[in-house]
């Protein structure tokens, strides 16, 4: 597709958020795990990159993310850019890098852990690897990798 | 111990509370610190029978899993120290059953005792009661988690028996990819710089991560092996654990690998002669019935060096109450 045809597709927003550079095939992870039932947006897959090759990109019109929104999908989508848009313009551009510690960001991929029966306890994780990602449960002490969490989001 | 001051101690800051919920979370100094507590334990006790250490003090037991071996030899350790015992067995007898939290159980029996003892079916349930509970806490088994009393005692016991944990070869054998024992114990043994050796059916191996974390952390060598007689040559010490048939996917291959992983007098003939054999109990059909008569079978005498060391384990995280 050439670009002036991509350009029809890629829809500007007025006010909002974008997400670009997500990993080819997981902005639908990332449209799930965001929860995103009220607001309006457009999803993007398979969209030429320069340091990609494929990405996909998420454009959520009116909403601007939490920062335990951002963590997560620095979980997800390592590289993606959070891009603030007020106006037509992108006034910030943040990138999404995983904390040390996620408090209460994701659940327990271990069905047997004991934040998946107790209502009233925060999970917590701590990054013990980054690349490729480990994170290890506080509570069961069972180390996941990404595609443990990517699983409670399909 | 609150999430903060863990993350602190992992970090390697200072110790604030005392709860035992992992072996993870402990160093070798405080495991040493135990077995010293432990000794001295013993050689009291042989002059009276009870102490008065825990006099007034009460040690609840909440086991929402039944495990009618680790609450005896709980119980004994707080009546040996003089102390009282509370507490229930299964869930059924615990108002969980009827939808109370664990977090409100725990707020409720701290009212009642100085020290709590949980034994729970979920993975991080004796963290979690740690976090909500004032008084110290001992994890007596968290799922398919953590159990670190006996691993505890599974250290004690080699020590006493052979010496110094780091001169030993160790072999563990038998199902090392099911169930909590073997994987902490791994960890202690690694802690101690042992030399490991693991043996265990195809595809009952132990899991690799947890090998790699092990090497990692204390930097030694395990040897992993699926033959039995050249993975017990070396051992001063033969971790064995229970082989359930139902792991294997066919009769016949389980019937082949129960025979195969059995300890005989005739395995042990390639074995040294002063080895000793361990097993955390119960144990079904692992090891011939003949070697319970032998010498070199020492798991019944592990399971009395289980009181002194739980009786270490109150006073330890009882010190500064
Ligand atoms: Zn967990």
């Amino acid at each position: 597709m050439n670009k002036e045809n991509e350009n029809l597709l890629v829809r500007k927003i007025e006010d909002g958020t974008v997400i670009d550079h997500i990993e080819r095939g997981k902005g639908m992870k990332i449209y799930k795990l965001l929860n995103l039932k009220e607001e309006t947006c457009i999803l993007l897959t398979n969209v030429e990159s320069k340091k990609l090759g494929r990405k996909d990109i998420l454009k959520i019109a009116n909403k601007e993310l939490l920062q335990k929104d951002i963590d997560k999908i620095a979980l997800i989508a390592p590289n993606a850019t959070i891009n603030i848009i007020k106006d037509w313009k992108v006034v910030e551009k943040r990138k999404a890098t995983l904390p040390n510690i996620l408090v209460n960001i994701v659940s327990c991929p271990n069905r047997n852990c004991v934040t998946r029966m107790e209502k009233d306890v925060s999970t917590k994780f701590i990054v013990e690897k980054r690349e490729p990602v480990k994170l290890r449960c506080f509570y069961c002490e069972r180390v996941f990798e990404k595609e443990d969490f990517e699983e409670l989001f399909t | 111990m609150l999430f903060f001051q863990a993350i602190l101690k992992l970090a390697g800051g200072v110790f604030i509370s005392r709860d035992i919920i992992s072996i993870r979370d402990m160093n070798k100094e405080e495991i040493e610190k135990i077995f010293e507590l432990a000794e001295k334990i013993e050689k009291m006790i042989e002059r009276v029978k009870i102490l008065e250490i825990m006099k007034g003090k009460v040690l609840s037991l909440l086991f929402f899993e039944p495990s009618t071996r680790t609450k005896l030899s709980f119980e004994t350790a707080m009546k040996k120290l003089g102390g009282e015992t509370i507490g229930f067995e299964s869930i059924e007898s615990s108002s969980i059953a009827k939808g109370e939290s664990l977090k409100d159980m725990i707020k409720v029996v701290e009212k009642y005792c100085d020290i709590i003892v949980i034994r729970h079916f979920a993975e991080g349930a004796a963290r979690f009661a740690a976090e909500v509970s004032e008084k110290p806490l001992i994890n007596a088994g968290d799922g398919g988690n953590q159990h670190p009393t006996q691993t505890l005692l599974d250290l004690y016991t080699m020590k006493k028996l052979k010496g110094d944990i780091s001169n030993l070869n160790v072999t563990l054998f038998g199902d090392l990819k099911h169930g909590r024992v073997m994987r902490s114990l791994v960890y202690g043994l690694a802690m101690f710089n042992a030399k490991i050796t693991l043996v265990s059916p195809p595809g009952l191996e132990m899991d690799k991560g947890i090998i790699e974390e092990v090497k990692e952390k204390f930097d030694v060598e395990i040897y992993s092996s699926n033959d039995v007689k050249e993975g017990i040559k070396n051992a001063d010490v033969i971790y064995i654990c229970r082989l359930q048939k139902e792991r294997f996917s066919d009769a016949f291959e389980a019937e082949k690998m129960a025979k195969t992983y059995k300890v005989t007098p005739e395995l042990l003939e390639y074995a040294k002669s002063d080895v000793i054999l361990l097993h955390p109990l119960p144990k079904t059909n692992e090891i011939d019935l003949m070697i319970d008569f032998l010498p070199i079978a020492k798991y019944y005498q592990q399971v009395a060096y289980g009181v002194p060391i739980r009786m270490a384990c109150i006073c330890y995280v009882m010190e500064n109450e």
